[in-house]
């Protein structure tokens, strides 16, 4: 066991790595769950956007192409759990987990013929003088595109609810859906495209797993990301800003295991590998053990059927 | 214009009808589905869903696989339609099932080489124990702490794949295996084997305790005060606990239930057609039960029905690859696909469609 291999600098720049395919599609989960809408096809959204992305990349050769069809990809696949559960009504749960076994049969369909090919390289951002500092440097410039704009979505996501009228008529769809259809929102169509782009987010998460962070094709390679992206969403009690830390927190984890395994601790593999989702599960026990906070938090709306009366 | 009207309550007929059309709908789905990866549609959804059991060749190989797949996924979808009725989405039943074959198999284990006819019911009892502290974490998160029980339930699955790994190749590995990961064959050990019961007809103990299940489930649903809790609390949680109903009690027995049967079900594929603890044991059966649990309209006798017809698109899947080369995916699209479509056509049964202008809100 050598512990020392493990460089701390490198360690941080790769937790923010390993944290964005996660802060992506959580992020996206929260919009959409703050329109008051629960979708549990994360997981089948992600695993769609990664196979869409890695096929556009390799055949184009564009990496940025690839990202492109990807959040379309994922985009689509979540317009068919929008139309299931706004127009059809259907149960959110059960509509959010037929996404999800569907998008893995999806993914697995459409990979066949791209498994063990290499995706196409994606550029580092290097920042002229920014990436030559000592340890800043590699912390935090010396990413690629996505890993910024992962960011900054988060900061766009924050400050459209906080701030403008959009963000707050969406508040106002997720909070009370009768309140804001008599106020003439239209609740449904806001409700979709707060779904379409919770897809997107996912999907381009999903891309960023099977372009950057593999970077192959293999099925089921989400692995869980999006349930955990999920559980995120819940410990951050839907705020942007904590969705970020939670993100980074699980990158962080899941980048110190790996590294474990590789200096040879003396623990087994499996446990290490493991211990992500208990990590996961223990967040989540103490986000929710403080009942009255959690239910503050939670959009009024969510996951409950709009249908209008009148 | 279409409109929707809300119906006083759900069509019984419709919420007979639509699993029919759904599957009927799936069909044509995947039949374009097939067609676009350049297979005939209609040979594919003939060798799907007709030579598993009538094909001369190939039926009598395939018929008695129809209730060895039934079996688990009857077992499983039992115990998770209880939850889904009650509004407790239990959807690690995939964990539970490997924890389940787990803690049976080891419990037999510590016996070799004994030939004691009590091994295999403490192996059931085992299992069914091992599904259910499983299930059990969920539950208790949830009453305690009021974390949800679909994040934790299904991050469980990973951990226990994770179990399952790590005693494949360590605790349960078989000591005469040359170090090939994977534990001593449970189907040729006499006092842990579950055998089929008649010859030719796929019946194990497992197919046994599913129709079981069945019945036990449905009297429980229509004659017990414990089915009138369960059914009160999914339709109206509110005026179930204007009635007395407490959901932490019910959320431990029904997760509890599920759990015990996801268990059951593992220890008698691991002692029966899987034959042993090895890494890939877990086959995803947990996760098709959801798909059976709403198939059969989280009722007993629909489960059974959709158990058997999801049974058979498994068995047809093998087939069609074998017979058409058809990618093994696209069967599990095929369900998924099932499902959106049930999940769609419920709309007719919750609601009236009314033609005509709507009136200006």
């Amino acid at each position: 066991m050598d512990l020392s291999s493990i460089n701390p600098v490198f360690l941080i720049a790769s937790l923010m790595v390993a944290a964005t395919p996660i802060l992506l599609a959580a992020i996206g989960e929260m919009v959409v769950e703050k329109a008051g809408v629960l979708n549990l096809g994360v997981e089948g959204m992600m695993i769609t956007g990664a196979v869409c992305g890695f096929i556009i990349a390799v055949e184009t050769g564009s990496p940025a192409l690839g990202f492109v069809c990807a959040a379309l990809g994922g985009a689509v696949l979540s317009l068919l759990f929008g139309v299931l559960t706004q127009y059809l009504m259907s149960n959110q749960v059960a509509t959010g987990l037929g996404l999800t076994l569907f998008g893995l049969g999806l993914s697995a369909l459409m990979g066949q013929g791209y498994v063990g090919i290499k995706a196409p390289p994606v550029p580092r951002l290097d920042l002229p003088v920014l990436s030559d500092l000592p340890v800043v440097g590699p912390i935090l410039f010396s990413h690629d595109a996505m890993v910024y704009l992962s960011v900054a979505l988060v900061a766009a996501v924050w400050a459209v609810l906080k701030y403008s009228r959009a963000g707050l008529i969406l508040r106002a769809v997720g909070e009370n859906h009768d309140a804001a259809h008599a106020l003439g929102y239209k609740v449904i169509r806001i409700r979709l495209l707060a779904i379409m782009f919770g897809g997107a987010c996912a999907g381009l998460g999903g891309a960023y797993l099977s372009l950057i962070r593999v970077p192959q094709w293999t099925e089921g390679m989400t692995a869980g990301a999006g349930w955990i992206a999920l559980a995120i969403v819940v410990f951050a009690s839907w705020k942007a800003g904590r969705v970020l830390l939670g993100a980074y927190l699980f990158g962080g984890i899941t980048v110190l295991q790996l590294n474990l395994q590789a200096a040879g601790v003396a623990i087994p593999v499996e446990y290490l590998s493991m211990s992500p989702y208990l990590i996961t599960i223990l967040v989540l026990v103490i986000m929710s053990a403080d009942r009255s906070r959690a239910a503050l938090n939670a959009p009024g709306s969510l996951g409950r059927v709009f249908h209008a009366t009148s | 214009m279409i409109r929707l009207e809300k119906r006083p309550t759900p069509s019984r007929a419709w919420a007979a009808a639509t699993p029919v059309l759904a599957v009927l709908a799936t069909m044509i789905a995947g039949g374009l589905l097939f067609a676009a990866l350049g297979k005939d549609p209609f040979a594919a959804i003939r060798i799907i869903f007709w030579d598993p059991l009538f094909h001369e060749q190939f039926a009598a190989y395939s018929r008695p696989q129809l209730l060895v797949k039934a079996g688990p996924l009857i077992l499983i979808a039992i115990g998770l339609s209880l939850g889904f009725r009650a509004g407790i989405w239990n959807i690690g039943a995939e964990g539970q099932y490997i924890m389940g074959a787990i803690c049976g198999a080891g419990a037999g284990l510590a016996f070799y080489p004994s030939e004691s006819i009590l091994i295999f019911p403490l192996m059931v009892l085992a299992g069914a124990l091992g599904g259910w502290a499983w299930a059990m974490i969920p539950a208790i998160l949830k009453t305690k702490f009021g974390a949800n029980e679909i994040l934790v339930s299904l991050m469980l699955v990973y951990v226990a794949e994770n179990v399952l790994a790590s005693v494949s190749s360590g605790l349960l590995r078989n000591p005469e295996g040359h170090g090939f990961p994977g534990s001593r064959n449970l189907q040729q050990w006499g006092a842990s084997a579950n055998p089929e019961l008649i010859a030719g007809s796929g019946m194990h103990w497992g197919v046994v305790a599913a129709f079981i299940a069945v019945i036990f489930t449905y009297v429980l649903l229509t004659r017990h005060i414990l089915g009138f809790q369960i059914r009160l609390t999914g339709e109206s949680p509110r005026a179930a606990r204007f009635a007395g109903v407490n959901p932490a009690r019910l959320i431990l027995i029904c997760l509890g239930l599920s759990g015990a049967l996801a268990g059951l079900a593992g220890l008698f594929e691991v002692t029966g057609p899987a034959g042993q603890i090895s890494i890939d044991f877990g086959s995803g059966y947990g996760f098709t039960a959801i798909i059976v649990a709403f198939l059969g309209r989280l009722h007993p006798v629909g489960i059974l029905l959709a158990g058997l017809l999801m049974a058979l698109t498994y068995i047809g899947g093998e087939l069609a690859q074998l017979m058409l080369g058809l990618p093994s995916a696209a069967i599990q699209l095929f369900q998924g696909m099932l499902l959106f479509f049930l999940l769609a056509m419920d709309v007719l049964s919750n609601f009236r469609i009314r033609l005509g202008k709507a009136e200006v809100a």
